[in-house]
């Protein structure tokens, strides 16, 4: 009797180990966004090639960036929080591209998910406040709202409504190698560890 | 059974579901709760209120608790919460695993674990409910990606307020139940129809021939 309930208990344990240690990939993250880090730092994502409209009203596919790193980020130019330290990095990206060898060959996109309300306009003014050159760091928006849901999809963005007119989204820097596929998902105060990794 | 089977096909029906998944709190703290109760009152209706030992497999209740538990920790994982609001799949899992792997193991385990293991379980859950609340309300990251930051803070609060409750209602049975009961009218035995560590006064010391 006491063998068998000590059996059981220990195959119990042993399977219920097992089964966190799967949905935790290995004790390693227990969110959604720590589980897709993972699974995009293993197995590299595809991109849907969807054309985007950028601040200067000029029409171009994701495909169109490939053939240099590029590192993208999404926001909103009615964001109050978090879309500011992204911009903040990206303004931090811009000077020490500008300045490193080579540098210059990387790419910026910031990618509104607003298509209600970032309209060219919106994004020329934001993209003049904030410093982004239209070169090497562009902002832009999804020109047929249709496919936006597919391309935040594929990059494992979350958009939810706040209630007030605004959203909530999770913020991270993807970084998008020379054949157009998602290869990492950084922190959104990590570019300076994204940029080393271009240059390594 | 009959509660059991009627409070599930409540908790299964898509308004139901869907309006107790909007928020992170309905989510967490009342849907899979409530489908671990519907799950063992159906157990209880089926197979009896002393529990089922069977054939010592689950002897003192403890394989049974460990899976109720195992199966617990995975739906309490912020990504498995995500999973089930994004994947039909996992949404059904859960509809059949909370019960069947969370209600029912626990409702037969239960009478059968001796008072220091539910006296273990009940400090645990105290204990985890108030470190959870707390880390849900300090946390400065959203840790499910499908749910705003407030109803993060939101669980936080009210598993904090649930870990209050039981700690009271604990420290009140402790007392009630001490060697100083009934001696004054302030501690009079207190009958509690599901005493937290089972009712000790009925354990009589067994003598094995």
């Amino acid at each position: 009797m006491r063998l068998r309930a000590t059996l059981a208990g220990l195959a119990v344990a042993a399977a219920g180990v097992g089964a966190l240690a799967t949905v935790t990939d290995g004790f390693r993250t227990a969110t959604t966004d720590g589980a897709w880090r993972l699974a995009v730092a293993a197995r590299p994502q595809p991109l849907p090639d969807v054309t985007l409209v950028d601040q200067t009203g000029a029409t171009f596919l994701l495909s169109d960036l490939r053939g240099r790193p590029l590192l993208v980020a999404f926001f909103y130019t009615n964001c109050p929080a978090i879309c500011g330290l992204l911009v903040s990095q990206f303004q931090l990206a811009l000077d020490a591209l500008l300045e490193r060898p080579g540098g210059r060959e990387v790419r910026l996109l910031s990618i509104s998910f607003d298509t209600a309300r970032d309209n060219v306009a919106a994004l020329a003014d934001y993209a003049e406040r904030l410093g982004a050159d239209g070169r090497t760091w562009r902002v832009a928006r999804v020109a047929d709202p249709a496919k936006l849901e597919a391309l935040l999809d594929a990059f494992g963005v979350v958009v939810l409504p706040d209630g007030a007119g605004g959203f909530v989204h999770n913020a991270a820097i993807y970084r998008v190698d020379a054949e157009g596929t998602l290869t990492r998902v950084y922190d959104p105060d990590a570019v300076d560890r994204a940029i080393a990794d271009l240059a390594g | 059974m009959i509660a059991g089977l009627a409070l599930y096909l409540v908790l299964v029906a898509p308004p139901i579901a869907a309006w107790l998944e909007r928020t992170m709190a309905g989510h967490m703290l009342l849907q899979v709760p409530l489908l671990a109760l519907a799950g063992g009152l159906v157990a209880r209706g089926i197979l009896g209120r002393h529990g089922a030992g069977l054939a010592g497999f689950n002897a003192a209740g403890i394989a049974g608790l460990l899976v109720a538990v195992f199966v617990a920790a995975v739906w309490m994982l912020p990504r498995t919460l995500d999973a089930a609001l994004r994947d039909p799949l996992v949404e059904a899992a859960k509809f059949t695993s909370v019960p069947l792997l969370i209600g029912a193991p626990l409702a037969l385990s239960w009478p059968l674990l001796p008072p220091v293991a539910r006296a273990f379980v009940w400090a645990n859950v105290i204990s985890h409910a108030a470190v959870l609340g707390w880390l849900y309300r300090a946390a400065p990251d959203r840790l499910c990606a499908r749910y705003l930051f407030d109803q993060q803070a939101t669980v936080g609060a009210v598993l904090l307020i649930i870990a209050a409750v039981l700690l009271f209602a604990l420290a009140s049975y402790a007392i009630a139940g001490s060697p100083w009961q009934g001696r004054t009218v302030a501690t009079a035995p207190i009958e509690l129809a599901h005493p937290p560590f089972g009712d000790i006064r009925e354990e009589e010391p067994r003598i094995q021939a």
